[in-house]
């Protein structure tokens, strides 16, 4: 990545300071979001994660460390000025957080109200962003006449209006249905592209990473466990909260079958969609036993794990571990009792 | 005795009535929607938490909500003097009437807007509103419904204060039924007059009640 990061935060923490205790919300959070990504931030609930994406406006001041939004520190900002700041970065929220009295159009114009913009130029952008989500014919419709996917393409038209640099989305689909989470994922995607707006999703869900984030970050009690893109830490979970993600029904799947040569396969996205394991099985002529098999499908890449009995003949195993290392992939013996 | 002189009596006691309501009720709003709109903003965890500012203006609302409209009708008489230069007739009641009704007022403006939800506020926060503008563009739009019943509320409240006022020679429609009805016995006035209050009320009510609920958008 070239230019300087569009989000940068360094040895951030947040306490709260309750009747009779601390609580520390964040600890030390060193992150950095590159212009055009999506950044998706992972962890269970009470993690912190949303404390962190609140932190990235201000709208929970850090106790320590700074954000950096666009080389600019908002933690150093006057009222007035952070407010002009947070003209640049738009945020949609769980449950949307829609002027209930306003029509679907007036939310749009609200940002463009506040920030002075006049109400014909006002008017023209709210139609360009009603368009741009699809929901042209809503203009006139309250919040209350819409469902939660509409209110949520409304929440994102508003958040779009001031042509913010950033996107925060705080559990933005946490609160719809499976479909109707896939068409505002693909809706977020199709605007990243589009207008190159880096966007940062706060999710529990690991599908809603899997789908459209190109890095992600595991935060797990306060802290930040691990960083990297989708594809290396679904490959190669280091830490126990990553892989408590990744792989919820457990790593150690391999107790039973300790009698003959097992081996794991890393699916790293690097392989493309050739049935692999078939296609061995075809060259060498001798079967093998699939033990244990999660792989998903990410941007049409594979990813996950897959465990093998290879045959007991111990040329014919090492021929078919070397082939399937010749394939990209990463291999390694699992050997006896893992757990 | 049902000629002419008393028809006009009741008459000109339903302009009195009417008179004092909405013009008190109009400058207990004064008074009362900024200080209700101080005691959400500066409470804390509101929008310019100020602990200071939130206690002095509680405590102001508080004590004189418990003063009662009657001790306080005689209480400030001086203070009416010197406002509307007289301290009898409709216009002087609408000096203890507004002072009455004001902090009670406050009381409403704040429940109606803590109602509002806090995650919209945030959200306007998070665009980059100012306090004024939260105030003027969310916390009163979105309240608007609320504010619109509560002040049916206050409205019919002040109605009932306004009968004490006959005290001081304010008129209305509770003067004379306290006058006739009362004090000289005669039944059948002291029925027409309740009769017209009940009337009043319900119309002032009604047309209250109705605006708010054209005013609402979440139905």
């Amino acid at each position: 990545m070239v230019g300087k990061p569009m989000i940068q935060i360094r040895s951030l923490s947040k306490t709260f300071q309750t009747k009779n205790a601390e609580v520390h919300a964040l600890r030390n959070i060193d992150l950095q979001i590159e212009k055009g990504d999506i950044f998706g931030i992972i962890g269970m609930s009470g993690a912190g994660k949303s404390t962190l994406v609140r932190c990235m406006n201000m709208l929970e001041k850090p106790t320590e460390g700074s954000v950096l939004l666009d080389g600019l520190d908002l933690a150093n900002l006057s009222d007035a000025q952070l407010r002009q700041a947070r003209h640049s970065i738009g945020m949609i929220f769980q449950q949307f957080n829609l002027l209930m009295q306003r029509t679907a159009e007036g939310n749009i114009r609200f940002p463009l109200e506040i920030s002075g913009v006049d109400k014909d130029t006002a008017k023209k952008r709210a139609k360009e962003l009603l368009d741009l989500v699809g929901l042209t014919d809503k203009a006139n419709a309250y919040p209350s006449q819409l469902s939660g996917g509409q209110k949520q393409r409304i929440a994102i038209a508003r958040a779009l209006a001031t042509n913010p640099k950033v996107l925060l989305c705080d559990e933005a689909t946490s609160a719809l249905d499976p479909n109707t989470t896939s068409s505002i994922l693909a809706l977020l995607k199709d605007i990243n592209k589009r207008l190159g707006i880096t966007i940062v999703i706060i999710t529990h869900e690991m599908s809603v990473i899997e789908e459209i984030c190109n890095r992600v970050a595991i935060i797990s009690d306060s802290r930040i466990a691990e960083s990297g893109s989708v594809a290396e830490i679904f490959s190669h979970p280091k830490t126990e909260a990553a892989q408590r993600l990744v792989f919820p029904e457990g790593k150690h799947t391999t107790d039973h079958f300790t009698g003959r040569r097992s081996v794991r396969i890393v699916f790293d996205g690097t392989s493309s969609f050739e049935p692999v394991i078939a296609n061995m099985v075809l060259a060498f002529q001798s079967p093998v036993n699939i033990m244990f098999a999660d792989t998903k499908n990410i941007e049409g890449k594979a990813f996950g794990q897959m465990v093998l009995q290879l045959p007991e003949n111990q040329m014919l195993a090492d021929k078919m571990m070397s082939y399937l290392d010749s394939r990209g992939l990463t291999v390694e013996e699992v050997s006896g009792n893992v757990g | 005795m049902w000629d002419e002189a008393m028809l006009w009596m009741l008459l000109q006691g339903i302009g009195e009535t009417l008179y004092m309501t909405l013009v008190s009720t109009l400058f207990a709003y004064v008074i009362g929607l900024p200080l209700g709109i101080a005691l959400v903003a500066f409470a804390k965890g509101g929008i310019r938490p100020h602990p200071v500012l939130y206690k002095v203006l509680d405590v102001i609302v508080n004590l004189t909500r418990s003063i009662p409209f009657i001790i306080l009708l005689m209480a400030i008489i001086p203070f009416t003097r010197w406002v509307v230069g007289t301290t009898l007739g409709s216009t002087a009641a609408i000096v203890p009437l507004t002072l009455s009704a004001a902090p009670f007022v406050a009381r409403l403006v704040e429940s109606s807007i803590q109602e509002v939800d806090v995650g919209v506020i945030e959200a306007s926060q998070s665009m980059g509103a100012s306090t004024l503008q939260i105030i003027w563009k969310v916390m009163l739009p979105e309240a608007r419904p609320s504010l619109i019943v509560n002040c049916a509320i206050a409205s019919v409240t002040i109605l009932g204060y306004t009968a004490m006022a006959g005290i001081v020679g304010a008129g209305g429609l509770g003067d004379i039924a306290i006058r006739f009805g009362y004090y000289r016995y005669e039944d059948e006035v002291m029925f027409v007059t309740v009769v017209l209050i009940i009337v009043v009320v319900q119309i002032l009510q009604g047309i209250i009640m109705n605006i708010a609920k054209h005013s609402d958008r979440r139905k």
